[in-house]
């Protein structure tokens, strides 16, 4: 991983080292003169038969369809009118009448609101710490041969092979008296090995030359770390942080743990109750007027779930190449 | 990871003390850092063991104290009377543990849902990526990764939710089914199907990000080599045979050290969303059996015990899969610094 760590910023990964590909060999036949002249095919290979690329082509569609239609008719029912809806029977596939109902009707107080301000506020101000803690912890690890650096590199890789259990860590948590309280959505959860490890990497693959110079110039470490090593680290520090982010936004499990009120409920444990359990949103759902099927608000709930994943995500999306993702899938 | 072990071509050292100049008290000599006294290098390192603290202090009091606490499995724990009162009563709770027909029904589910993923999860990703590798052009590789990636963000609840809306009994499969004229498929609550159910969740949610790995690792084979065999008459399956998968090998071991590491681990909050639509006949595995005789019938001591017997196992799991990865010239996980 240590070669491929100055080269993670940006840029897909580039199997056959094509520049920007117009020709599209996946797409079914037509302009097969222009493809020809601009293919990125090389000479030796051989062009596949009609049939393997067409098998091709229907693969990736149907790959894509598998992940993007479900998607599609959750965000369309959700905007659909009852009377759409009980014409399509439940989901909606083809567009009808749209509103924005089951929205206004989700998002103007109550349970749900609620959850999303509990979810936000646990997001950002977990993020925040875990950022924090791990680009300190990943640059006081940088220098082998510092003092005390093989002793805390091994405190934190243990973390990563052995889990003390569940239930010794529920009753440590309930001991500091956190049950109910967000902060046990936040601190246990807070550190990764694993992401520091990572960040750490990329710190020490980064050129050590600058940071001898600035060194040599008088700079303490907190400069060099807030003045050189942060601004050259932007790609990998958005990546982690969307990790981070992403952990704290979807974590469903330690809340159904430590939250005993339904009122102090992230968004997870409200969508579970709502969508997968079928429990009717109160005070939400006016059910005398008939104007909105469930169904609306239901989908509704889990496109509020998602959202915040899919507008983060193309930022950072780009950021994803071969060196972070290697450790990060391994994780 | 390979992290730590890093070859020290990252680590030219600073001969001198870094506290700056101003601060320096005597010169020291080039090359002279390991006979630097303890207090200098304490002077020169501060911040660096400063920086490190917040996040060894989190780790000592969430993980580490917690690992303590599994004193409780050799206890007859209470909350009320607490660590210090509860008496200790020896192995008794590994006795009851193993002695625990639910608890090897539990094992037995655990390893079934590892077996089946790992023969109908694990080899998805690969031929994703072989897939996606033999497309030229690097706007629809973008494209597709960009889509495929993009479960994985999706949480547990999210994706059960899906699932259940497409495949449930009132979900758009059925009700398609029903107006095609056929009988509806019961999937979603069906035992018999957990199985398929789960691994499809686990392929939908994360093979596209499990190519990752792959794509990685085939970027980096060199063309020179394709072309070589060409000219050498091999054909597509010929290339791919020699060629791409030998250069898959050390990765595809890898991931099965970690996944072999990891094989008394499944979803966690996968199953437990939906243990209760199936039942526990399928849906219970340990970390469920865990969580519901410790913290659902306070049972603490027994459950920290299955617990921790789960921990150990996994733990020398790792290990004893790594050494046989070293056996077999792969780099494993990790090696010795």
């Amino acid at each position: 991983m240590s070669d491929a760590d100055q080269k993670l910023v940006d840029g897909p990964v580039g199997v056959h080292g094509t520049g920007p590909g117009p020709a599209d060999p996946a797409r079914p036949p037509g302009g097969a003169g222009l493809r020809q002249r601009t293919s990125p095919r090389p000479v030796w290979d051989e062009e596949p038969g009609v049939a393997g690329k067409g098998a091709k082509a229907v693969a990736l569609v149907a790959i894509c369809l598998a992940v993007l239609l479900p998607l599609y008719t959750i965000v369309l029912t959700s905007l659909s009118t009852q009377a759409t809806i009980t014409r399509a029977g439940g989901l909606v596939l083809v567009p009808g009448e749209l509103t924005l109902e089951a929205y206004r009707q989700v998002l103007s107080g109550g349970v749900v609101t609620r959850a999303v301000l509990i979810s936000v506020f646990v997001t950002t101000v977990g993020t925040t710490i875990s950022m924090l803690v791990s680009v300190l912890a990943a640059y006081g690890l940088s220098r082998p041969g510092s003092l005390g650096h093989r002793a805390v590199l091994f405190t934190f890789l243990v973390t990563m092979f052995f889990g003390a259990g569940m239930i010794p860590t529920y009753l440590l948590v309930s001991s500091l008296g956190l049950i109910n309280s967000w902060w046990s959505l936040i601190l246990p959860t807070a550190v990764s090995a694993f992401n520091v490890l990572l960040l750490r990497g990329f710190f020490m693959g980064l050129d050590q030359g600058i940071l001898e110079a600035a060194r040599i110039d008088g700079a303490s470490d907190w400069r060099i770390l807030g003045q050189i090593v942060l601004p050259m680290s932007k790609a990998v520090l958005a990546v982690i942080a969307l990790f981070y982010g992403v952990g704290y936004w979807n974590a469903y499990f330690n809340a159904t743990l430590y939250i005993q009120d339904f009122d102090r409920m992230p968004l997870q444990v409200v969508l579970q109750s709502f969508v997968l359990q079928g429990v009717d949103v109160p005070g939400q759902v006016d059910v005398g007027s008939g104007q909105l099927a469930p169904v609306a608000v239901q989908m509704a709930v889990v496109v509020i779930a998602i959202v915040p994943v899919l507008v983060v995500y193309p930022f950072i999306q780009r950021h994803f190449a071969s060196g972070v993702l290697i450790g990060a899938v391994k994780g | 990871m390979a992290t730590n072990t890093r070859p020290a071509a990252v680590a030219p050292q600073p001969a001198g003390p870094q506290g700056g100049k101003a601060r320096r008290k005597a010169p020291t000599a080039v090359g002279a850092r390991p006979q630097t006294g303890l207090r200098a290098r304490l002077r020169r390192d501060r911040s660096l063991l400063l920086m490190c603290l917040p996040g060894v202090l989190l780790l000592v009091v969430f993980a580490y104290v917690p690992m303590l606490g599994n004193v409780i499995a050799f206890q007859d724990y209470s909350p009320f009377t607490g660590f210090r009162e509860s008496p200790f009563v020896g192995w008794l709770n590994f006795q009851r543990v193993f002695a625990d027909p639910a608890f090897w029904h539990a094992v037995q589910n655990t390893l079934t849902i590892t077996a089946f993923q790992l023969v109908f999860f694990f080899p998805v990703p690969i031929a994703l990526a072989l897939l996606l590798n033999s497309v030229l052009s690097s706007r629809v590789r973008v494209l597709v990764q960009s889509v495929v990636y993009l479960p994985h963000f999706f949480s547990w609840v999210l994706v059960v939710a899906i699932f259940q809306q497409i495949l449930g009994g009132a979900g758009l499969l059925n009700r398609l089914l029903r107006t095609a004229g056929f009988e509806p498929v019961d999937i979603v609550t069906n035992p018999d199907a957990f199985l398929f159910l789960v691994t499809a969740q686990a392929v939908w949610k994360d093979a596209g990000w499990g190519m990752i790995v792959f794509l990685a690792a085939l970027a980096a084979i060199d063309p020179a080599l394709y072309e070589a065999a060409a000219m050498d008459g091999a054909n597509r399956w010929r290339r791919m045979w020699h060629i791409t998968l030998p250069a898959l090998k050390s990765v595809i071991v890898l991931l099965l050290i970690l996944r072999l590491g990891d094989a008394l681990t499944v979803g966690f909050e996968q199953l437990i969303l939906q243990r209760d639509a199936v039942g526990q006949g399928v849906a219970e595995v340990l970390d469920t059996f865990v969580y519901y005789r410790g913290v659902r019938n306070g049972d603490w001591s027994y459950a920290a015990a299955a617990g921790l017997v789960k921990g150990l196992v996994s733990l020398g799991l790792v290990l004893a899969a790594n050494k046989i990865a070293h056996l077999f010239g792969e780099q494993g996980v990790y090696q010795k610094a």
